[in-house]
């Protein structure tokens, strides 16, 4: 299933942004993709405020 | 000269009138024609420029002006800086269409304004999303420890050229580590400052909330001449801090006194290879430090860091994946389209919990001065290697290089990257500390040095 939604997430991506994907290309992208999913789970599942405020730029 | 001479034995001979810049700087092209078939460090070597430059410093002696510290040091810079009249490549293909930059970028025109001498620019993984060293358009750059080996990235050019012999300073960039990776698997000293400590103007960009710049060479010493000079708001970068200049070099004398220091422990022990947990286990012994501390969440850190990347880096290539995309590296080409499918909900949550996480870190530094972490979980693999043996599973190498470097990047912490002479290969720890306090990680650096814990031979040849 998550799979299936992986190639159907890259398709819809690649003609949304105008990107020319070979096939060949495909697999790495997908487990590209598939680490990025399982890191931003990572994050996505940490609970956070909703006051909380993003920090685009670093400022130390 | 001898091609171990540090930056500030360079400078001070030159100062002397012992050695002539132009010397100096005849003697390192040579070098270089010699040693940079084998390492592959170098993709431009500017000799004329080197040469006319290191006249003028000569001429400055002659005519009883003072020097800079620098003067007649040698130097060369990763090729996403700026050098005017070339290309600026970052490591790429398609980058060789650009036209040549009109003007030096600032870190390199505040180098020669001190005494330094640019003799070209060095090869790098593509556009900085690496941390092998390896160019699939240039050609790996080589280990000058064992040439079979990876030199680390993306500033892998960096590494060979440093701990090479070929120059003694070297302008590098680091994202998630591309300054760290490097000097942890060639055996050098490298510094990435404070996000916003040194200008980025005039460099090729990667990812524009997590870029820093720095400088990697084979003494605490040269690190501290080197940023001391580059220091200083510059208001063609965006995000340089309108704070003065503080310098380190004066500092490094002072020791250890009233340094807390501990060690991470949790994130930062998982997947560390024996040479890793060694290597901070004798620095650690060094410096008598016993306490341990745990960076709350830095294995999420580094997830948030990863996600932030992917999709900053994607949307910075978009328009060239959408014309050019045979053109780039494979390997980076596929990584940059999988960022391109990130929903942006997604990394908005990471730059929120990147906030949550700085607060954290903050907080730390209540209670110590300074972190000691491994920078590598290992030492140079093969270049070619494709996998590795992390904690019994054989795991893809390229993305775990940076597990340890991540999570401080992530927000904008100064490290120095010290090497551990570890046989037959170096690796680096990394010394934290606390924003804007570059000066105490070079001190311990310098404390480490003395005491002979820590050195970046020349690599046998």
């Amino acid at each position: 299933m998550k799979e299936d939604a992986l190639d159907a997430l890259i398709d819809a991506s690649a003609a949304m942004l105008a990107l020319p994907i070979e096939p060949e290309w495909k697999p790495a992208i997908k487990a590209n993709l598939a680490v990025t999913f399982r890191l931003a789970d990572l994050v996505g599942e940490f609970q956070l405020p909703d006051e909380a405020e993003p920090a685009p730029v670093f400022e130390a | 000269m001898h091609a171990a001479a540090s930056a500030a034995e360079i400078a001070e001979a030159v100062v002397s009138g012992k050695i002539s810049a132009v010397q100096v700087v005849e003697a390192t092209l040579r070098r270089i024609g010699e040693r940079d078939k084998t390492l592959n460090a170098f993709t431009a070597v500017t000799g004329e420029r080197a040469i006319a430059r290191a006249r003028a410093v000569d001429a400055e002696r002659v005519a009883g002006r003072p020097l800079g510290v620098l003067a007649g040091v040698p130097f060369a810079a990763k090729n996403l800086f700026d050098v005017a009249g070339l290309a600026t490549l970052a490591g790429s293909k398609i980058n060789r269409d650009r036209p040549p930059a009109v003007a030096d970028a600032t870190l390199v025109k505040r180098l020669e304004s001190a005494g330094g001498v640019l003799v070209g620019t060095l090869n790098m993984g593509e556009y900085a999303y690496d941390f092998t060293g390896e160019n699939a358009h240039f050609g790996p750059s080589r280990n000058p420890h064992d040439v079979t080996r990876m030199t680390g990235g993306s500033s892998g050019g960096c590494g060979g050229a440093v701990a090479g012999g070929l120059v003694p300073l070297a302008l590098g960039s680091d994202t998630n580590g591309s300054i760290r990776v490097p000097s942890s698997f060639c055996g050098l000293f490298g510094l990435k400052p404070t996000y916003g400590r040194l200008s980025r103007a005039g460099t090729f960009p990667f990812v524009a909330s997590l870029d820093h710049v720095g400088p990697l060479a084979r003494s605490t010493r040269d690190l501290a001449l080197a940023f001391d000079v580059m220091q200083g708001h510059d208001p063609d970068d965006p995000v340089s801090v309108r704070r003065a200049a503080e310098p380190t070099l004066a500092r490094l004398p002072q020791g250890m006194a009233g340094l807390r220091v501990a060690v991470a422990t949790g994130h930062f022990e998982r997947g560390a290879a024996p040479e890793a947990l060694a290597a901070v286990a004798r620095v650690a012994q060094a410096l008598e430090v016993t306490r341990e501390i745990e960076v709350p969440e830095a294995a999420r850190a580094r997830a948030a860091a990863y996600l932030i990347t992917a999709s900053e880096g994607a949307s910075l290539h978009l328009p060239r994946l959408r014309v050019r995309a045979c053109d780039f590296d494979p390997a980076v080409r596929d990584r940059l389209l999988a960022g391109a499918c990130v929903p942006a909900a997604l990394v908005v949550k990471a730059q929120k919990f990147r906030r949550w996480y700085r607060a954290q870190m903050l907080k730390l530094f209540d209670g110590v001065d300074a972190i000691l972490a491994p920078a590598t979980p290992f030492p140079a693999p093969r270049i070619g290697q494709q996998t590795m043996q992390l904690e019994g599973a054989e795991v893809p190498l390229r993305p775990n290089i940076g597990i340890f470097t991540q999570p401080i990047s992530f927000v904008g912490l100064p490290v120095v990257a010290v090497p551990v002479p570890l046989s037959p290969l170096p690796i680096g720890v990394q010394i934290v500390a606390a924003p804007w306090r570059e000066d105490v990680a070079l001190r311990i650096a310098h404390v480490l040095e003395e005491s002979k814990t820590v050195a970046a031979p020349l690599a046998a040849e």
